[in-house]
């Protein structure tokens, strides 16, 4: 502050100068408590203004004045202390979507909305009209992405004003998509089709991501970004299914002692309305709180990788003692991958949250044995596996698991070797977050593969 | 001399209500009309005037307002409501019997003192200095 001060006074050879300088220091300085709003800084810097010209008139020059002005003001952090004590409810972040003075951010709020609406609707529409023509079930489950997210997407396109090219190359992947799902000759409920139903999604998130970013994919932050926006749309999701839940449960309840049959309803209106209508809005919610509200994905990395890193011991320790896992099925294999899947989640969420800056901690050791523990069970599951498969030959299922086991094995590898010498401060944070982003483009590959690819391999059994 | 900052605080409250029953005013004239009406001696820490009249605010003691100053600055002004004259009146109510009971206190010790002269070194110096 005072090398600013100095500055301000050798800038301006007028006096004034220099004091709006220090007044302007000060103000940033007492709006750092969240307890003291703007206009509350405003109140007080007349206050010391008007102290200020009453003491200059007595004969003080500028800087004198403004000392003992700030110094009867009292210790900011008393006084912000005291603003925090009567308006405790400003030390929560309150989320406003839609602004209620009549500026025009507040009219461009009320278009989102009503756009966001629009697009929740349709995307109820596209599922019901999904549910009523396409008759065959796994037909439905098959499409199922492709009616709902072509929304989200949409929603993404206009919130970022994405110009005609891009657009184009959003298109393409859901047309693409949408062709080899419905031209390929499935046999009905056989693994390939599973296997595509369940590949087709990720392959279309790609896709959303690449609206999110407006284009703009290759840069690592973007990435980021989307990352952070997948995770805090999960959550959001979930906790307004939660939400959902209550009051169709109440519903149920009432109709039950009415007598009346809620399920044909819920079945056949609600829920085809309200689930995609709810993942619409949750992606609403997420790009409006952005930075006014903590992301909670990270918060629960906190909480759940001491946890699962406990479950990993004892899951070695089970998989180690069973003996005779030749005899395991590919039930495993699976259950292994999701393992994996859930420990790449939990580090890469934490990476998102975290400042590149810090240095190294004893959290950033935890992930390391997270990782090194997720290895260990995966080495233990793949050697049964690899075995099994070697005896008994590959399915579609066995192919596409075992692909996926080594996609987030290197990815787990590299990321635990970069963690290693973060932690031995050989290498900068950056570069572990650099590899997590760069890597994720990988998997929408293999699912685009998966989906165009494992089908006519196996001869789409 | 130094007033302890809790008879500060609870006099403050009174202070201020009384302050705004001749009219409208906002921070910094409240304060030069502490200090007047004290001659000085009561320092206020300025800065804990303003959490003070947004307490007052919320229990509806007062209403603001925004102005502009002789200057053109953006200045807060604050009026006492009638739940404010209400809240000021059971206040001088209380005070009255402190007050009151006080000043039996400060006579019985006078007349303590005129009976019994204290020794310099007995220690009784903390009542006379409260009776100043």
């Amino acid at each position: 502050m005072r090398e600013r001060r100095e500055t301000g006074v050798a800038q301006g050879p007028v006096d004034g100068e220099g004091l709006e300088v220090q007044i302007e220091q000060w103000r940033l300085y007492v709006q750092r408590s969240r307890a003291v709003t703007a206009s509350d800084a405003d109140e007080m810097e007349d206050h010391l203004r008007a102290q200020v010209a009453d003491l200059g008139a007595t004969g003080l020059d500028d800087d004198e004045a403004f000392l003992v002005a700030v110094r009867r003001m009292g210790s900011v952090d008393a006084v912000s202390r005291e603003f925090a004590r009567e308006h405790s409810e400003r030390l929560w972040r309150h989320l406003v979507l839609v602004p209620d003075d009549g500026d025009s951010s507040g009219r461009t709020s009320w278009r989102e909305l009503l756009v966001v609406l629009a697009l929740g609707v349709g995307a109820g529409l596209a599922v019901k009209a999904g549910l009523v023509l396409l008759d065959d079930e796994s037909l439905f489950l098959r499409n199922v992405g492709l009616l709902v997210l072509p929304f989200l997407a949409g929603y993404l396109a206009w919130k970022r004003r994405l110009t005609p090219p891009v657009l184009a190359a959003l298109a393409a992947p859901f047309v693409v998509l949408a062709v080899v799902l419905n031209v390929y000759p499935f046999e009905p409920l056989g693994s390939t089709e599973v296997i595509a139903a369940l590949h087709a999604p990720v392959a279309l998130w790609c896709a959303v991501g690449l609206a999110y970013v407006g284009g703009r994919w290759r840069a690592d932050e973007n990435r980021m970004d989307f990352v952070r926006f997948t995770g805090e749309l999960a959550i959001y999701f979930t906790l307004l299914a939660i939400g959902g839940g209550v009051l169709l449960g109440l519903s149920a309840g009432v109709f039950e002692v009415a007598g009346l049959d809620f399920e044909p309803l819920l079945e056949s209106w609600v829920l085809p309305f309200c689930v995609p209508g709810a993942f619409v809005v949750a992606a609403w919610l997420v790009e409006a709180k952005q930075d006014v509200v903590e992301n909670i994905a990270p918060v629960l990395t906190r909480v759940f990788t001491p946890l699962t890193l406990v479950m990993l011991v004892v899951m070695a320790g089970v998989l180690v003692a069973s003996g005779d896992l030749a005899a395991a099925d590919r039930a495993l294999l699976i259950l292994v991958d999701g393992v994996l899947l859930l420990v790449l989640a939990l580090l890469l969420y934490s990476i998102s949250a975290r400042d590149p800056l810090a240095r190294a901690g004893v959290f950033d050791a935890l992930q390391l044995a997270l990782v090194v523990a997720a290895l260990a069970v995966d080495a233990v599951a793949l050697t049964a596996m690899l075995t099994r498969i070697a005896e008994f030959g590959a399915t579609p299922n066995k192919v596409v698991a075992l692909g996926l086991n080594l996609l987030l094995l290197v990815h787990l590898v590299v990321a635990a070797w970069l963690q290693l010498r973060f932690l031995q401060g050989r290498r900068p944070f950056a570069a572990l977050a650099r590899w997590q982003t760069r890597y994720l483009p990988v998997y929408g590959a293999w699912a685009v593969a998966v989906v165009v690819l494992v089908p006519p391999l196996f001869g789409f059994v | 001399m130094r007033i302890d900052k809790d008879l500060v605080a609870a006099s403050a409250t009174p202070l201020v209500l009384g302050i705004l029953v001749d009219g409208e005013s906002y921070g910094y004239a409240i304060l030069q009309r502490v200090n007047e009406l004290s001659g000085g001696r009561m320092q206020w820490t300025d800065g804990m005037l303003y959490p003070l009249l947004h307490r007052l605010e919320r229990l509806g003691h007062v209403s603001s307002s925004w102005g502009v100053s002789d200057v053109g600055r953006r200045r807060k002004h604050y009026a006492i409501t009638p739940a404010g004259r209400a809240a000021l009146a059971e206040r001088q109510e209380q005070w009255a019997v402190v007050s009151g009971a006080l000043t039996q206190v400060w006579q019985a010790v006078r007349d303590a003192e005129v009976r019994l002269p204290v020794l310099p070194e007995a220690g009784a110096g903390r009542p006379a200095e409260g009776a100043l």
